[in-house]
């Protein structure tokens, strides 16, 4: 008995040092100028989210900060810096334990004294960093994370949100089905087993329901996350013949995914929405007829104005590959923080105070490279955008975007005040009915 | 009926995936007494390694056939170069200590690993597609499946067909049987161990990197891929008995037929489907289905 004790606590052992894997070290703090304001950057620099996500979230940060600091953005973002004062980015690495980056929060707040914080890709890391900053009084700002609960569930001073949350995605995307497959009767799911792939799929879920109460579903796959092998999910979808497939996979979940399931039939046989298509279409052949959307106008959906030709451009020459979403989330939160800190300060010479640089935050409406962001639910803290989504179709090899149709604010996201579920079940209307 | 033969085909493939890496450890283990935290490190090198091989051969318009070979060699030689670095270079000095520090010490080889990866392949993600296209598909149960998928059963099947063999038939086999018997007595009767443990560790290193190669073509090969992997590994070597080759053939079975009919009849527990089979086989037989009596040391 006693070896085999030694021999589970073994195994226990390296499955809890397994489990501390990617607890990776902060990156070195970058030298703080004089009356520089110095941001806490925090996105996976590691893990397997480093590659979609957090990296190209970092290269956002770092080319247009460095264009921020030079006054080369175009109006109204022609001041240098913030008001004036230079920027000088902290970052952190996000992989590892959601303790740990409790932990590191506290550090970037009292022992680094950064200004402000903007950060969190994963939905677990926002709900838990966000009453940490509450207690501490710092402004902090979530860029990418989806989970709508964050001020459904709690009201904030110092915490806001720039992007629009998961609802979006999931409501875009039936919207976008019932408009151009309007005969589904069948969908199917598979999503990742934790808090995005299970919100993902509950809104799409209830949101087809409502646009169409006689779906019906055929089968909910809910594979763990990072599981890389699905060859029994996809044989479970194909032998359910679903016509609508619904996924929120991400980064190489997705990629694996679409490489299993392509060779066999997979996306012949049923029309496959990808909620975050838009992160692989340049690196894998995603077949044609796949319905791709980018979590808001990001990316290829983003529209034609001064901002985004700054910084698609800026981004494209600097790193080889044009912006992702991550990216255009990542700026939607640097100019959103801007905005506020410029509206505090108005005249005045002096850097405004947390309080005031929240205020201005409260309900603002500010410009992006992704178009106009209004600051309009969770009391003023949570952004509501347009949103947009698209069917590929390859010309001579290259993946593009037929059919792209944006749906605006209103009507894929919840008014102030009601909950994203309520919402879905009790008003969502296909657009013109 | 179709779906039962679904079940069983997806099953017996994902049993096939979880045996080729689950058989380095089991082999690592059984004759060195190390609980290998750095194996799923060595399944990735073997991923990148044929993603980068593969790439090249692809680029340079190379037969496409070839491609396979590219996979092997990749694991072959991450086998030959990573393992003796590792065996000679670090686990030479720890031998005779407990089995805990050396499950630290190849934990802090694991964390190397990762990084080394990072620094050579960055964290984009890698695609060599090529060879899971190539042999077609065929239909089965009313589903379509890839031949490189039945393949795979092949592979695995002749890998630890070829093990068997090995220790059952030849001398080094033979004598690598007995170190996993009584590495004392072995060492009196004249066997090398270190030359043993010099062998053992390279070909659990190879078998690795096998399982990293052939899995390459069909996923993204991305930083973090051996995590997954090890924690998977380690389930079903426990189930069938750290150290035992049969108990991880039948280990990676009841694992894969488990998941595969989680999958298609109740997808919400497929997430712990696995460590139910693991807690409820260990309820049973504390050291797993092929333990063998621990013999009393005096």
């Amino acid at each position: 008995m006693r070896a085999s004790q030694g021999l589970t606590s073994l195994v226990a052992a390296g499955l809890g040092l397994i489990g501390t894997a990617f607890a990776a070290d902060p990156q070195p703090a970058a030298k703080a100028e004089p009356k520089a304001v110095k941001i806490g950057i925090v996105t996976f620099l590691s893990g397997a989210a480093a590659g979609p996500f957090g990296v190209p979230a970092r290269n956002g940060a770092e080319v247009l900060v460095e264009g921020l600091n030079g006054g080369k953005l175009p109006a109204p973002y022609a001041k240098a810096g913030l008001g004036g004062a230079p920027i000088t980015l902290v970052f952190i690495d996000e992989a590892g334990s959601t303790s740990k980056q409790v932990s590191e929060y506290r550090d970037l707040v009292q022992r680094q004294n950064v200004d402000l914080v903007i950060g969190y890709v994963s939905s677990g890391n926002c709900l838990a960093v966000a009453p940490v900053a509450e207690e501490l009084k710092k402004l902090t700002v979530l860029f990418d994370c989806g989970t709508p609960r964050i001020f459904e569930d709690a009201s904030y001073q110092y915490v806001f949100r720039t992007s629009s949350h998961a609802t979006m995605d999931s409501v875009g995307a039936a919207l976008y089905v019932m408009e151009h497959k309007p005969s589904t009767k069948k969908i199917a799911g598979i999503n990742q087993n934790y808090a995005w792939g299970q919100d993902s799929w509950n809104d799409f879920e209830a949101a087809m329901k409502a646009l169409k109460p006689s779906v019906e579903i055929t089968t909910s796959q809910m594979p763990k996350l990072l599981a890389g092998q699905y060859g029994a999910e996809i044989s479970a979808l194909l032998g359910s013949n679903p016509d609508v497939i619904h996924s929120s996979l991400w980064g190489g979940d997705l990629e694996a995914f679409v490489l299993q399931a392509t060779p066999r039939g997979a996306f012949k046989k049923s029309t496959v929405v990808l909620t975050t298509g838009e992160t692989a279409m340049f690196r894998l052949a995603i077949p044609d007829g796949t319905i791709i959307g980018a979590r808001g106008p990001h990316g290829v959906f983003a529209p034609d104005n001064e901002l985004n030709r700054w910084f698609r451009t800026a981004y494209q020459d600097r790193f080889g590959v044009p912006p992702s979403y991550a990216s255009y989330h990542m700026a939607q939160a640097i100019f959103g923080v801007k905005a506020a800190y410029e509206k505090a300060q108005g005249s005045a010479t002096n850097p405004p105070t947390q309080e005031q640089i929240a205020t201005a935050l409260q309900g603002l409406t500010f410009q992006a490279p992704s178009g106009t962001v209004r600051m309009a639910i969770g009391k003023g803290h949570q952004a509501i955008t347009e949103t947009a989504y698209g069917t590929i179709k390859a010309v001579k090899g290259k993946a593009t975007l037929v059919n792209v149709k944006r749906y605006p604010a209103e009507a894929v996201n919840p008014p102030e005040g009601v909950k994203s579920q309520d919402w879905i079940k009790s008003s969502l209307k296909r657009p013109g009915s | 009926m179709g779906q039962i033969l679904a079940v069983a085909l997806d099953g017996i493939i994902y049993s096939s995936w979880l045996f080729l890496i689950a058989l380095g450890l089991t082999l690592i283990y059984g004759v060195m007494k190390i609980l290998n935290m750095a194996h799923g490190s060595l399944y990735a090198l073997g991923a990148y390694a044929a993603a980068s091989l593969v790439g090249r051969w692809v680029a340079g318009g190379h037969a496409p056939l070839g491609s396979y070979a590219m996979l092997l060699l990749a694991a072959v030689l991450v086998g030959l170069l990573v393992g003796p670095l590792i065996e000679r270079g670090v686990l030479k000095f720890m031998y005779g200590r407990e089995e805990i520090v050396l499950v630290l010490v190849t934990y802090a080889l694991f964390l190397m690993l990762e990084d080394a990866i990072k620094l050579i392949w960055g964290v984009d993600p890698y695609f060599v597609s090529e060879p899971y296209g190539l042999l077609g598909s065929f239909d089965f149960a009313g589903l379509t499946y890839p031949v490189y998928s039945a393949a795979l059963i092949f592979v695995s099947l002749a890998v630890g067909g070829a093990l068997a063999w090995w220790l059952g038939r030849t001398r080094r086999g033979k004598m690598l049987l007995a170190v996993i018997h009584d590495r004392e007595v072995s060492a009196a009767l004249g066997i090398n161990v270190r030359r043993v443990y010099l062998v053992t560790f390279t070909v659990g290193t190879m078998l690795a990197a096998i399982g990293g190669a052939l899995t390459a073509p069909t996923v993204s090969v991305v930083p973090g891929m051996g995590v997954e992997v090890i924690v998977l590994a380690f389930a079903v070597v426990v189930i069938g008995g750290l150290g035992s080759f049969a108990g991880a053939a039948l280990g990676a079975l009841i694992v894969g037929i488990v998941r595969s009919g989680a999958v298609h009849y109740f997808p919400e527990v497929e997430l712990f489907s696995i460590y139910v089979v693991m807690a409820v086989v260990l309820l049973l037989r504390p050291r797993g289905l092929f333990s063998r009596p621990e013999p009393r040391r005096i």
